[in-house]
């Protein structure tokens, strides 16, 4: 057990090294050089020369890279080029807003996809599972910028419900929190409502048809309790799984969404990142990312082994 | 004797109202920026909006007007005593935000650290100065290796910034994070791409003319968006709205616009000598170069892609510049004219050309206009769409042939010209050279004299539209749009928006 608990952990050393490598050789290969960027509008030869220098641009990019990964194992993610800020210090700040959003997103996506799901099953093939249909299709057709910048101008513009833009910390004011992110979160979990809505549709019908539904309405169990105790139970399992994997999938499509709400997370400061050639800060999020998600991944392989037995002699 | 004491007691009854109201809290300001601000330490600092954030933070020895003139603000005078020195005096009794007292010893101190600091972007500017002498507590001498007329300009932006020496040196490297100047406001905090927030400095030399108790910058990039904020009343103040939207703006009776000449310009810079890729007719030919200019109508390309709202231009100064040529003016499109200057240049057409611009909508319509305009007098025009780090790198390395790019601007003539034209100058991408050119631009950065300077500058613009390194397209002009309470906005060519004398009324 002991073994099989170190082999994981030591299988986790190599991939993010992997990661780290791929994510600096990449990087080597956008267009477009930093120093230019970094030497202002006027960009003087000598300036040019002494950014070089600092950053060790001029060096060749192995000896970057052990550069880098000499700061890393020190736990030195090192300082943004572009505001002088230490990347662990950005990280810190960015990664909770991101996840906030990316939980509400999965809630309202739950209690949106899963309630349409259900109600377009029962109902088939009546104006409630053509309506059902038709929200979901448009849900996954609307690009996330379109439909972001309408509710602004809908909600808050016209309406003056909630702020347009920005982000207030949860600890700050959860009132405020919640009213600033309310509308983005909305926006993210849409397109991951409708793909749980057809989800659990498909399984919802399948579910239905089952004999262990026949035989509970042959016992007379109100449709409710078919539906909900009986039918949705079973139906959930290939939708949680779903779901589980569709989170993931929030955090990368934040991106989009906090660009056109201002939301100061990790996927606009990645994106501003990459157009100002901020390599720390790129490199600092992607290993922190890959570190988040390989970590999940070897907990779950550890939990697997402790419910499953069967698991641990394989 | 009793009325006496009953004035006073009722004095002392109504000092607390009194006091109330004249402390009534101040209104905060918030400001929504095109971009986020780079590091906020003026020696270091590189960006426009961050040149924003300045002015709320950061006073300069010297300003500038609606009329591009120069004026004092840390100063209070200048004098060249030979065209080598420059005496400057200090306002006296003014404070940087720690509560230390700035002074000569403070201004040499700063200016010694733009000159000497590593990765200093500052020290281009003031190249010129060749050591600072500290004459008394009120009074500094900058001595300069050789005359330099675009000094004083420099010492009105970021270059003329004095900061606290003793939180630098406290500080060190970090004095981005927590800077400390003798602006109106102090720095409070920042929270990357989220906000800026200063604080009102109540030791401000020029305290009266401040009227907000906070300033919150907002970096909201997506212009629409920033346009919806100061809609919905998030923001008092958006900075550049996007010209499409200014009817938009105009109809809307909760907002009004500030619309007003800038400094900049956008044009095409040619690769005339940079690389393989400057091998072409186009790059190799002021005649080819002059048919590609007759073939574009400035005006109706401005009037397509941005309504109108900005005057074409045949030079890089804007029309607002005391420099400005009137004598050089954008010529009237004539394909047939171009097709002669083609037929005369002995090229074979259609002339193939790629022009390079940046992936923003309307820098994409402006070069399609112009592929479609040129089509017409014999030019076969491909645009190659790309990020904007990635032209300017390409750019820089001569790696394009024609590249759609704009300047900022300078309130000096040499800030636009000098390092965009001069032989080996760092922003000449195309490599273009002219003794001629070298000459005049040398004589205009040397010479003082206001009538010489122009004249010098008139013949500047003339030759350089006889070789066409650079096609200036239009003149960029500044697009706010605020809350119609705003009041005191000063419209400076330079687009900073000054909060002395701002207010919010009711």
């Amino acid at each position: 057990m002991r073994g099989h608990f170190g082999t994981r952990v030591l299988q986790v050393i190599p991939t993010l090294l992997l990661v780290s490598m791929l994510v600096f050789g990449l990087q080597q290969l956008m267009p477009g050089d930093p120093a230019l960027i970094l030497a202002g509008e006027e960009r003087d030869p000598a300036v040019l020369a002494q950014i070089r220098d600092q950053l060790w641009l001029d060096r060749p990019v192995p000896i970057q890279y052990l550069h880098w990964m000499g700061g890393v194992l020190h736990g030195n993610l090192g300082y943004s080029w572009r505001i002088g800020q230490p990347v662990a210090q950005l990280v810190g700040e960015k990664l909770p807003v991101t996840l906030q959003l990316a939980v509400m997103a999965f809630i309202f996506a739950v209690c949106i996809g899963v309630p349409m799901g259900v109600l377009s099953a029962v109902k088939k093939n009546t104006v409630w599972d053509y309506l059902a249909n038709g929200i979901g299709l448009a849900g996954l057709s609307i690009p996330t910028f379109w439909l972001g910048i309408m509710l602004i101008l809908l909600v808050s513009v016209n309406l003056g419900w909630l702020p347009p833009s920005g982000y207030v910390g949860l600890f700050t004011d959860w009132r405020q929190s919640l009213a600033t992110t309310v509308m983005p979160a909305f926006v993210l979990g849409n397109a991951i409502a409708a793909v749980l809505m057809r989800h659990t549709r498909s399984a919802m019908l399948t579910a239905l048809e089952q004999d262990y539904v026949r035989t509970a309405r042959a016992k007379g169990v109100r449709e409710w309790r078919v539906v909900l105790r009986h039918a949705l139970r079973n139906a959930l399992v290939p939708v949680v799984t779903l779901g589980a994997l569709e989170l993931g999938t929030l955090l990368s499509g934040a991106v989009l969404t906090e660009q056109v709400f201002s939301i100061p997370g990790f996927g606009k400061l990645i994106v501003d990142a990459v157009f100002n050639r901020d390599y720390p800060v790129v490199q600092g999020v992607v290993l922190v990312t890959a570190t988040v998600y390989v970590t999940l991944n070897l907990v779950a392989d550890l939990l697997y082994v402790l419910i499953n037995p069967k698991l641990r002699a394989a | 004797m009793r009325r006496l004491l009953l004035a006073a007691a009722a004095c002392a009854a109504f000092a607390p109202w009194a006091a109330r109201a004249q402390t009534a809290p101040l209104p905060t300001l918030t400001i929504g920026l095109g971009d986020d601000a780079d590091i906020l330490d003026p020696t270091l600092a590189r960006t426009f909006v961050g040149r924003i954030v300045f002015a709320g933070l950061c006073d300069k020895l010297f300003d500038i007007n609606a009329r591009l003139e120069i004026v004092p603000q840390l100063a209070t005078s200048w004098q060249w005593t030979d065209s080598r020195t420059l005496l400057i005096h200090l306002r006296q009794g003014v404070l940087f935000q720690d509560g230390t007292r700035m002074d000569a010893a403070a201004v040499k101190y700063s200016l010694d650290r733009h000159l000497t600091m590593p990765g200093s972007t500052r020290k281009a500017e003031i190249s010129a100065i060749d050591h600072v002498e500290v004459v008394d507590p009120s009074t500094v001498r900058l001595v300069l290796k050789t005359p330099n007329a675009p000094l004083l300009a420099a010492l009105a932006d970021r270059a003329g910034m004095i900061v606290s020496p003793k939180a630098a040196e406290a500080e060190g490297k970090n004095f981005g994070q927590h800077p400390v100047c003798t602006g109106p406001f102090s720095f409070s905090e920042r929270v990357a791409q989220d906000h800026i927030t200063l604080t009102r400095f109540s030791g401000y030399w020029n305290a009266k003319s401040i009227h907000f108790s906070k300033v919150i910058y907002r970096p909201i990039t997506d212009s629409s968006v920033r346009l919806a904020n100061l809609d919905a009343g998030s923001l008092d103040i958006a900075e550049r709205i996007a010209p499409t939207d200014v009817p938009a703006v105009r109809k809307n009776p909760k907002l009004r616009l500030a619309l007003y000449a800038g400094l900049g310009y956008q044009g095409i810079t040619f690769n005339t000598d940079n690389g393989p890729v400057a091998k072409n007719p186009l790059g190799e030919n002021a005649l080819v170069r002059k048919a590609f200019e007759l073939s574009i109508d400035r005006t109706a390309l401005v009037q397509v892609v941005y309504s109108g709202l900005f005057p074409a231009v045949a030079q890089g100064l804007p029309p607002a510049s005391p420099f400005f040529a009137k004598s050089v003016q954008p010529p009237k499109r004539d394909v047939a004219a171009a097709r002669a200057l083609l037929k005369q240049a002995g090229v074979k057409t259609p002339v193939d050309v790629t022009l390079t611009v940046t992936n923003t909508p309307d820098q994409r319509q402006t070069g399609e206009v112009i592929q479609s305009m040129a089509q017409e007098a014999g030019f076969n025009v491909k645009i190659n769409s790309v990020e904007f780090t990635t032209g300017l790198s390409a750019s820089a390395h001569g790696d394009l042939q024609a590249y759609l790019v704009g300047w900022s601007g300078r309130a000096d003539p040499d800030g636009n010209l000098y390092s965009f034209l001069h032989t080996g100058a760092p922003l000449n991408d195309g490599h273009y050279s002219s003794k001629e050119m070298d000459s005049l631009l040398d004589a205009g950065r040397t010479t003082t004299d206001l009538a010489a300077r122009q004249a010098i500058y008139a013949k500047q613009a003339a030759l350089e539209e006889k070789d066409l390194p650079i096609m200036y397209l239009y003149s960029p002009r500044t697009v706010d749009a605020m809350k119609k309470q705003i009041t005191g906005f000063q419209e400076v060519p330079d687009a900073m928006i000054r909060l002395q004398g701002l207010a919010l009324g009711k």
